[in-house]
């Protein structure tokens, strides 16, 4: 079966984020830019699924801009067959992405759409549930194991009591949570075979998606700073302050 | 216009989560329904029929739904989104798988983890692991928002809506295998007015709960932790705290043997009073602590024990 991995590129997850004094957004010139995280732990599974016989081809696409075919060759160099590119300069919200994705999941017809539960810029947690729903497909969100045998992908995920197990019947859309595994690096061979695989370079209206934006960003703004506060040094003093200074005990 | 808050329950109760979105919903319009789904959930559809300035109550009844299947919850949400402007649930595991969901049925821009609402069509939310604040604009006809319910106060009790039953909806292609539910007599993370976390310092899952629970127990807490000491297994997923896992604003939150990683911070910097041990005095942690003390766990939280039964606790 092909298994679809949407990735993303954005700012290394290392980067300490600037805000831009004009406040309209954050400062991505001359930052460190890398695959989302959730997005590496989905093309590892992908991988993994083809390892085990299950997958046969492994399809990585990105929507972003010229350089998202860097993140695209990462993907590659892990061990994903080919690329689709899906060129844009102006930043895509995440129901355009869903429109887009369900458009390249016509034209690929995988099974299975494996990919993040976030991106850790917008962190908006989205883009695989508005696919499914899209495509009137079950969704298995924020799996931490996933299994996949006949017609049904069997996911436990990460729920708020505890872990959820679900059986969803393919084709489904599964996005990833962080102990889902630990993604592999990319061998050297491997990187450079990555560099003979293609990829193809499409626009947004090739697939007939309207990706202009529905909402508006008004300004981006320094969350409040929170001040450190003072030291103490034994415990009988901490008690004392938490009782009769902050009142919380 | 009117607004539907989709309520979070444990059945027999509504959580203090769906208090805290009504007050969110208020933000929008005064009219603010309340949609309870879930199976054998009377007594819960009850309990939203008594937050203060409710209008109405709809019940809807389904094994599917009593999971949160996003497929169930969604067939129910969206047809009603007829009646209504915005929908409104909390950020939580099962908000956050049904809500986008919904947003793509309705071909609406979803809003996710709105923290304020400046006007009924502007909203704060959190990016790059709560490293920055964005304010946007919506004018989508139909709005689907998820709250981070701690950026919220909780409406008050009082209120006497009608209760309405209504059709359930099922998910056949989804079929819930089984579950993990962590029990305990803690109160829930989310809820806990005081938390006490421990980090990748506790060395092991024997440590983790050896040191923590006592305390924990003497305090009447809930248990937190890091995303370093989960991933090492010292904890369950359902402890994280942190921009991918829990976000957390309790009244005390102690943070012990955590260094403080940015997405840790994202997750508990709302707490009202934060109190940090760790024998590192460079970790971060310090710099977001009201009460910072810097000595090994081992020897501080058996004298914090202590000094917590001095006052009878």
């Amino acid at each position: 079966m092909k298994v679809l991995v949407p990735v993303k590129r954005v700012i290394d997850f290392n980067v300490k984020v600037r805000v831009k004094p004009d406040q309209s957004g954050v400062d991505l010139a001359n930052v460190k830019m890398s695959m989302n995280p959730f997005d590496e732990i989905a093309v590892e599974e992908a991988v993994r699924l083809k390892e085990k016989g299950i997958a046969t081809e492994i399809v990585a696409v990105s929507i972003g801009p010229a350089q998202a075919q860097e993140t695209i060759r990462t993907a590659l160099a892990m061990g994903a067959d080919r690329g689709v590119l899906i060129q844009s300069d102006a930043d895509v919200e995440p129901l355009a992405v869903a429109k887009l994705l369900k458009a390249v999941v016509a034209e690929e017809q995988p099974q299975i759409v494996l990919m993040g539960k976030q991106a850790i810029d917008g962190d908006n947690n989205a883009v695989g549930q508005m696919l499914a729903a899209l495509l009137d497909w079950p969704q298995a969100t924020f799996a931490s194991k996933v299994e996949v045998a006949g017609d049904k992908a069997t996911v436990t995920r990460e729920v708020d009591g505890g872990l959820q197990t679900l059986a969803v019947s393919l084709p489904a859309v599964v996005t990833t949570d962080l102990r889902l595994n630990e993604p592999r690096y990319a061998s050297l061979p491997n990187i450079m075979k990555a560099k003979k695989k293609p990829i193809d370079v499409k626009s947004p209206g090739d697939y007939g998606v309207d990706v202009s934006a529905r909402l508006k960003v008004l300004k981006v703004t320094e969350p409040p700073k929170r001040q450190a506060g003072i030291k103490v040094n034994d415990a009988a003093d901490l008690v004392a302050k938490l009782r009769n200074e902050a009142g919380v005990l | 216009m009117a607004v539907l808050v989709v309520a979070d329950h444990d059945n027999t109760d509504v959580r203090d989560t769906t208090h805290k979105t009504v007050t969110a919903a208020k933000a929008l319009s005064n009219d603010v329904d309340v949609l309870v789904v879930g199976q054998g959930a009377a007594a819960a559809a009850q309990a939203a029929a008594r937050i203060e300035g409710v209008r109405k109550v709809l019940h809807a009844e389904g094994a599917e739904l009593g999971k949160m299947i996003a497929e169930a919850v969604e067939a129910v949400v969206t047809p009603l989104m007829a009646n209504y402007d915005a929908v409104l649930t909390p950020a939580s595991s099962a908000g956050k798988n049904f809500a986008p969901r919904v947003a793509a049925k309705l071909d609406s821009a979803p809003l996710s983890d709105v923290i304020q609402v400046v006007d009924a069509s502007t909203f704060v939310r959190p990016i790059y692991a709560g490293n920055a604040l964005e304010t946007v604009q919506s004018n989508e006809p139909k709005k689907v928002i998820t709250v981070r319910t701690t950026a919220f106060k909780a409406a008050g009790t009082g209120g006497s809506a009608a209760v309405e039953s209504i059709g359930g909806a099922d998910a056949p292609k989804t079929d819930f295998v089984g579950e993990e539910v962590v029990k305990s007599d803690r109160p829930e993370l989310g809820a806990a007015r005081i938390i006490v976390s421990g980090g990748r310092a506790m060395g092991s899952s024997e440590e983790f709960h050896g040191v923590l629970e006592p305390l924990a127990d003497k305090l009447g807490a809930a248990i937190g932790a890091s995303r370093a000491a989960v991933d090492a297994g010292y904890a369950p997923n359902d402890y994280q705290v942190g921009q991918t896992g829990k976000v957390v604003a309790p009244d005390l939150y102690i943070a012990i043997g955590i260094s403080g990683a940015i997405q840790h911070l994202a997750g508990m910097k709302d707490s009202k009073v934060i109190v940090a041990i760790n024998k590192d005095a460079d970790a971060p942690i310090f710099q977001v602590a009201d009460y910072g003390w810097v000595t090994d766990y081992k020897t501080a939280v058996p004298a914090l024990m202590e000094e917590l039964s001095k006052l009878g606790k």
